[in-house]
């Protein structure tokens, strides 16, 4: 674990890895959609507008989830000061900026003909907002500060703070009164779904986090790259001169 | 066929839904292994231009 660490290991290990999860997410992800829109019943409240649930909920879990593992490689980088750490978060911000828009989008789709408007300011829509804003925001530093030590420890402390958001988007169901429903997978009596949407439901769950992976080893290597084609050009600028 | 893309009278929420998945992951995808290939081929020349330099030295 600690051996892929080294970036040059972890260079060599993804590699190899690279093509294998990429296929793996595509086919996970093509069954999924054939599960969510042919194979799942309408619902008998909803019909078949809880379609949309099968790309909405995956998004939302996954918003939340991409930003612990941020939140987590910055502790890390903090901390250990590994620059693979610092990578890692780097890479994965925009990919949980899209999972976090697509929840926002999507559920907007689905509120206005369940519940008859696109948005309400309620805890649950917008402290996922609030997610949004700091995923740009952790981009934006990385873009804005020059000296990438400094933008990473300033993205770091931010990444950091914006943890306090996950607990309020989650519990946000239970501790106001919202519009949007409180769980029914992460309930403590179990998933309050029957197992003919339940199924197509987990098929989108692994498919949106092998995209994720697969997305993030990509981001990772040409972070590692980037930072290489510097060094390369630091080099050779004091060659010349 | 017209019924299946009716959506029992919700197309016009479930399609986008599932359009707007497909660009948005679809976008993150391409733009990622697009800036890969692209630092991929910068490192090459680079090190290429330092090999040759280091020749003529």
């Amino acid at each position: 674990m600690f051996d892929l660490a080294n970036p040059k290991k972890f260079m060599d290990f993804s590699a190899r890895l690279m093509p294998w999860l990429a296929g793996l997410a595509a086919l996970t992800l093509g069954t999924g959609l054939y599960l969510a829109l042919f194979v799942a019943p309408p619902d008998y409240q909803q019909g078949e507008s809880v379609r949309i649930m099968y790309v909405h909920v995956p998004a939302a879990t996954l918003s939340m989830a991409v930003y612990a593992f941020m939140a987590l490689a910055s502790a890390l980088a903090l901390i250990m000061k590994h620059p693979l750490a610092d990578m890692a978060a780097k890479a994965t911000a925009p990919i949980g900026a899209g999972f976090t828009f697509l929840a926002l989008v999507t559920g907007s789709l689905w509120g206005k003909p369940m519940w008859g408007t696109w948005w309400v300011w309620d805890a649950r829509l917008t402290s996922e907002l609030v997610l949004l804003f700091l995923y740009l925001g952790y981009m934006a530093i990385w873009q804005a500060v020059e000296d990438p030590i400094k933008a990473a420890r300033a993205a770091a402390v931010v990444a950091l703070v914006g943890v306090v958001n996950l607990p309020v988007i989650k519990f946000s169901v239970d501790w106001w009164n919202t519009l949007h429903q409180p769980a029914s997978l992460m309930r403590v009596d179990g998933p309050a779904i029957h197992p003919s949407m339940l199924w197509p439901l987990l098929v989108m769950f692994a498919a949106y986090g092998l995209f994720f992976a697969a997305v993030l080893i990509v981001r990772m290597r040409m972070e590692i790259l980037k930072r290489r084609a510097r060094s390369l050009q630091l080099a050779q600028a004091r060659a010349r001169a | 066929m017209i019924e299946f893309l009716n959506m029992g009278g919700y197309g016009a929420y479930v399609w986008p839904s599932y359009a707007l998945t497909a660009l948005i992951l679809g976008v993150v995808a391409y733009e990622s292994w697009r800036s890969y290939r692209a630092a991929q081929n910068q490192v090459r020349a680079l090190e290429k231009r330092q090999a040759d330099e280091g020749r003529r030295r």
